[in-house]
């Protein structure tokens, strides 16, 4: 994974709380054997008509949500389904970041996992960005800081493995590896 | 020693290192869960860093959401019919052979929904830590397990390791005092449940659903009721193991036997919070004061008694879930008319809920236009409902008895609801399309089911109780 350290997009805004993961990506695009390629399925049902066609209205539609890289979503983004398809979904669509001020666990796992931010946010910072679609803010992970176009910055939590995996582009399959006495002394003298 | 939670005691069993500021918790995984749809991309992680499956002992896979329910393409040498679901079966099967992973295959007489399946064999017992790379593992917690969904990725680092980097959740007690009343079941006190916590309610904490209507209901309740624990946000949720617990689990072919029986009891024995243990949450409620169970909307939390109305007014969200059911605000639910029922899913497709649904049909018929579908929750409660003759029963009423697996929980397996249709689903989740593009979907219980396919409306199953 390539390493993150800050960057800067405009916001595309979806203002729905509970945004579930079978809205994010329909359960009939999971027969996929792969990660790639499912940018195209992201919100599908919400994006395209009966016939394929695109929904005008829909904002992932409109030519200003272009290169936005950053999703703002009503609470709850990510409730549901354990799909990772969800996230892989995001990150092929061009997403590096979802704000929200609650993202739901396994989605919000699943995403740190594939380089894509959870950014939770406090209810003012959060209706700020409702109102102001479009707006550019900036991401810092050194700082865990979101920086609003007027210059505020506000702080958002961030564990501090998943910050020290994102930061430097390791993933955390080689830690556990790299715990493998442990794990199976444990083994050992658990009698597993 | 201070007062421990069940679940601080099986966090602190599994540690195989604990969390630090800087590092999550290495966790031990007892019995990894795995199918076909969240798993290829982990065996292929595993091929691209030349890893085996490190405890195929602990490894056990079946295929559900993907497979179809018809016969003949199961059994019968037809090809099945959706060709991606035809690759994913596949990609299993060759990823299982390939890695050495025990499966129950397309034919295996032991398929089924990997949550019914698991407690089936008696693999999940009280005490373990159980993962699967879906979020109704919280069904196993019903033995007194630490079950959670995890993603994809977390399914390559336990494939490999046998181990998960976790940061310890919080606790959240969901005490529930009085009893059932008749006609109100798990189902509909889960519901209420979630109706009163909220969709994300539980979102950091592990549940632990405690009191005396929750011992008095028996292990395939308890599954439904932990099974929505996700449903309610929560990644876990737990029922402390009693005799209820070791009753069900004794004799099953995965548990042990002889002394080691014994052995297991006392372990088991020793699991539940200790009195007077401290929770980070707690909620009570009374199981007296609960009614049947419908939701209108979509999501699990917009639930009413069949008997209610809905919510006068409500925010946006609340609006376009209206708007997408096709509802008014204020109106009775009883009554809608209905053009799909589906029972099944890891909620509620065991052997005790076919029996209720057959207490329903018994002597009845599916109204005319009314579409009903009864897919037992694996091969093993197919086998028993046909030697009760529950499927004559179906038969007789006018429903259509399939092979087991997911179906039309989700729409990804061939079976579907039509778009704008309105389906009563013993399923667990309501959201937009579901269970097809457009699809409505109201969950209820299985008696709550089968009374609407009988009067073609949402009814009361209360008014079809002998
Ligand atoms: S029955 Fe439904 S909820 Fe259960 S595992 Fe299958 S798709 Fe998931």
């Amino acid at each position: 994974m390539e390493p993150i350290l800050n960057f800067k997009s405009r916001t595309v805004v979806m203002p729905s709380s509970n945004i579930d993961t079978d809205q994010i990506i329909p359960a009939r695009f999971l027969t996929t054997t792969t990660r790639d390629g499912l940018g195209k399925s992201l919100f599908a049902d919400w994006r395209y008509d009966a016939s394929g066609q695109p929904v005008p209205g829909f904002v992932l539609n409109r030519p200003e949500a272009r290169d936005c890289a950053i999703l703002v979503a009503g609470r709850n983004i990510g409730c549901g389904s354990s799909r990772e398809h969800a996230p892989w979904a995001m990150v092929d669509y061009g997403f590096r970041a979802v704000i929200s001020t609650e993202i739901a666990d396994i989605f919000r796992n699943n995403s740190l996992k594939n380089g894509l931010l959870p950014v939770v946010v406090d209810d003012a910072t959060h209706a700020w960005l409702l109102a102001n679609p479009g707006a550019e803010v900036s991401i810092d992970l050194e700082t865990c800081t979101l920086t609003l176009p007027d210059g505020r910055s506000v702080e958002f939590p961030l564990e501090s493995f998943a910050r020290y995996c994102l930061m430097n582009g390791v993933d955390e399959l080689g830690f556990l590896l790299s715990r493998l006495d442990q794990i199976e002394n444990y083994e050992r003298t658990h009698g597993k | 020693m201070t007062a421990q939670t069940m679940f601080e005691k099986l966090w602190r069993e599994h540690e195989v290192i604990p969390e630090t500021a800087d590092t999550p918790a290495v966790l031990y995984v007892d019995l990894h869960l795995t199918h076909e749809v969240t798993s290829p991309q982990a065996f292929s992680l595993l091929r691209e860093r030349g890893l085996k499956v490190r405890r195929l002992d602990r490894t056990l896979a079946t295929m559900d959401h993907s497979t179809p329910t018809d016969y003949q393409q199961i059994f019968g040498g037809l090809p099945i019919r959706l060709e991606s679901a035809r690759k994913q079966v596949e990609q299993l099967q060759s990823n299982a052979d390939e890695f050495g992973v025990e499966l129950l295959g397309l034919q295996s007489d032991r398929r089924g929904i990997v949550h019914i399946i698991g407690p089936e064999l008696g693999a999940t017992q009280p005490g373990k830590t159980i993962v699967c790379g879906d979020s109704h593992t919280s069904t196993h917690g019903a033995f007194g397990a630490l079950a959670f969904g995890i993603g994809t990725t977390e399914v390559g680092h336990v494939l490999a390791t046998q181990c998960l980097l976790q940061r310890k959740p919080r606790t959240f007690a969901i005490s529930v005092d009085g009893r059932l009343g008749d006609g109100v079941t798990a189902k509909d006190l889960i519901l209420a449940i979630i109706g009163r916590v909220g969709v994300s309610g539980g979102t950091g904490h592990v549940l632990e659903y405690r009191g005396e209507a929750i011992r008095g209901l028996s292990m395939d309740e308890r599954m439904t009721v932990c099974n929505m624990s996700i449903e309610a946000g929560a990644r876990a949720g737990m029922v402390a193991p009693d005799e209820t617990t070791f009753e069900y689990l004794s004799g099953r072919p995965r548990v042990p036997a002889g002394a080691a029986w014994e052995q297991a009891l006392d372990r088991w024995r020793e699991l539940p919070s200790d009195p007077g243990a401290r929770f980070d949450r707690e909620v009570s409620l009374h199981a007296d004061d609960i009614e049947p169970m419908i939701t209108y909307g979509t999501n699990p939390g917009m639930v009413v008694p069949i008997s209610g109305r809905l919510p006068e007014t409500g925010d946006e969200v609340y609006l376009k879930a209206l708007d997408y059911m096709g509802f008014e605000p204020g109106q009775a639910i009883a009554g809608k008319p209905v053009d799909v029922v589906f029972i099944g899913s890891c909620t509620n497709a065991r052997i005790s809920d076919l029996r209720a649904v057959a207490g329903v049909l018994k002597g009845r018929r599916v109204s005319p236009g009314v579409q009903l579908l009864i897919v037992p929750g694996s091969q093993q409660v197919k086998r028993q409902a046909e030697s009760e003759g529950l499927h004559q029963i179906f038969a007789a009423a006018g429903g259509d008895w399939r092979e087991s697996g997911c179906s039309m929980c989700l729409g990804m397996n061939g079976d579907t609801v039509g778009p704008g249709k309105y389906s009563v689903s013993t399923s667990n989740r309501n959201f937009e399309g579901r269970q097809g593009v457009g699809a409505r979907t109201l969950l209820a219980s299985p008696i709550a089911a089968a009374a609407a396919a009988v009067t073609g409306r949402v009814t009361d199953p209360r008014e079809l109780l002998a």
